[in-house]
């Protein structure tokens, strides 16, 4: 998987400190086209805030966010993002809801599902377009608030611990599927996790963060063959590079 | 089995009611109590009855105001927490207020509407105003505030303008804890416009009720009293199902 080249996505030398507590700590990273990169470190250690300044939410104290070369810093409207928490809006159907970023963007109601209609295959909701979330699993859920993120931006997804609140079974379930949409969807995404099997089992490649305040640890390159199955968990490759991780942890 | 609970919660308060109104007529019938300090529940049934074609207009005249007051109750109630919501100093200035408008007792007051806006229905419409309009603003407010920050921020990261997300996330979003607030306020708004007619006015049930009071007809003030919570339970239902049937997604995910 050495064939990207482009840089999707840069920050260079964040800083980011709320009430003189330095949260996050120089960090530099890059995201190529089609790359699959994790973050991993422990909770709490900041991860979140820098999502935040990707996606121009807050501005750095110090560092730049450059999109494909465009300086983005404190610039919202340009990458998609996804919290562990699914925040569909419980009064819109859910082919309402996966529309939304369309709705926003000034696209009309009709126009916007006949947008979506198409990708519900893909995202293994077909036939659920008009139900409303409470009637949907957790895990369908996820893979709803999955497709909003995609509609609103298919380049750039940054995905904070999409998986961190469904059951161990659920999750390893959505992460195969994931690596099975990401076959068909081409996206660059930034994946924050505090799960070692995780990070390793979908990522290209691996940044290791420190506690508060983040900063990088290490960066570790995942070279196992893709597609990847189920098996691959139990490969002495992956045992290895969980090894690896842990010391470093 | 559900629907044996639900069976279950209705007969039980119905049955328990009974019992009660069966204890009330058995100590006037027995003479316990006098029958002229309190009627028994048939002599007020048959009262209302009697009395209804001579009250119907009164009813009327409370309907109304306890309408209007509710109506702009409502109005009022969006437009300052919408304000409140954007401009946090005026929040800040007017939330204190709000609360010292509610410790003022209702019954000083509307005594004070009548003499500085007559005794028609406009100083009644105040008092329901006055009285819905604080259950309303408070939970709009709550409901604006207690709108997950990280949906807000969701929003803003697709690049949503202030009202984009007012429209499609807040204010929805704010609908459970608004009707919270509507079906208290429904609970007193035909309260409030009897008060407002109890202390001066020159029609409806809270005339009514003073006129019977005056010429001790107990059982006609029982009567009136009854006609009341019939009223304001009917306009309570009336918000439930209202709730019901525009927030589909509501009811079904509390079950």
């Amino acid at each position: 998987m050495n064939t990207y080249q482009k840089n999707k996505l840069s920050i260079n030398n964040i800083y980011k400190s709320f009430d003189d507590i330095l949260v996050v700590d120089d960090i530099s990273l890059e995201l190529k086209e089609n790359e699959f990169v994790s973050l991993l470190g422990p909770s709490g250690s900041g991860k979140s805030t820098l999502f935040n300044i990707i996606a121009g939410l807050i501005l750095p104290d110090k560092g730049k966010v450059f999109i494909e070369d465009k300086d983005f810093t404190g610039k919202t409207g340009r990458v998609s993002y996804m919290y562990q928490k699914d925040l569909l809006l419980p009064w819109k159907r859910i082919i309402d809801n996966v529309a939304l970023p369309l709705v926003i963007k000034g696209i009309n109601k009709k126009k916007s599902r006949e947008m979506v209609q198409n990708y519900f295959k893909i995202f293994g909701l077909e036939g659920f377009e008009y139900k409303y979330p409470f009637q949907l699993s957790g895990g369908m859920r996820q893979r709803a608030a999955l497709m909003r993120t995609y509609m609103f931006s298919e380049d750039i997804i940054l995905l904070d611990e999409p998986f961190g609140g469904l059951d161990a079974i659920t999750k390893r379930r959505m992460q195969y599927w994931l690596l099975n949409v990401l076959g068909t969807l081409k996206a660059s995404i930034l994946f924050i996790t505090h799960d070692i099997d995780e990070a390793i089992f979908l990522s290209d490649r691996i940044y290791i963060l420190s506690d508060r305040p983040a900063k990088i640890k290490a960066e570790i390159n995942v070279e196992l063959p893709r597609p990847r199955e189920n098996e691959v968990i139990t490969s002495s490759k992956f045992n290895e590079l969980k090894k690896e991780i842990m010391s470093i942890l | 089995m559900r629907k044996l609970g639900n069976i279950e919660n209705r007969l039980i308060p119905i049955g328990f009611l009974g019992i009660l109104i069966f204890i009330w007529h058995f100590a006037v019938e027995s003479g316990i109590i006098k029958g002229f300090m309190l009627p028994s529940p048939i002599d007020v049934g048959t009262t209302l009855f009697k009395i209804l074609p001579e009250i119907k207009p009164h009813i009327m005249v409370t309907l109304i105001e306890a309408f209007y007051g509710f109506i702009l109750a409502i109005a009022l109630a969006i437009f300052l927490a919408v304000l409140m919501d954007n401009i946090s100093i005026l929040k800040k200035a007017l939330y204190p207020l709000i609360v010292i408008s509610q410790t003022i007792p209702i019954l000083v007051l509307a005594p004070l509407f009548a003499m500085w806006f007559g005794f028609g229905k406009l100083p009644k419409i105040i008092v329901v105003t006055l009285v819905c309009f604080f259950p309303l603003i408070v939970s709009l407010s709550e409901g604006f505030d207690s709108v997950d920050k990280d949906l807000l921020n969701l929003m803003k990261s697709m690049g949503a303008s202030k009202l984009r997300i007012f429209t499609l996330v807040k204010f929805p979003a704010s609908m459970v804890n608004f009707f919270t607030g509507l079906k208290v306020a429904a609970t007193y708004c035909i309260m409030a416009a009897f008060i407002g007619e109890w202390m001066g006015g020159k029609e409806g049930l809270g005339l009514y009720m003073m006129r019977a009071k005056k010429s001790v007809r107990i059982d006609k003030v029982f009567a009136v009293v009854i006609l009341v919570v019939i009223l304001s339970m009917l306009l309570f239902k009336f918000v439930e199902v209202l709730q019901k049937s525009l927030m589909p997604w509501n009811n079904q995910s509390e079950q």
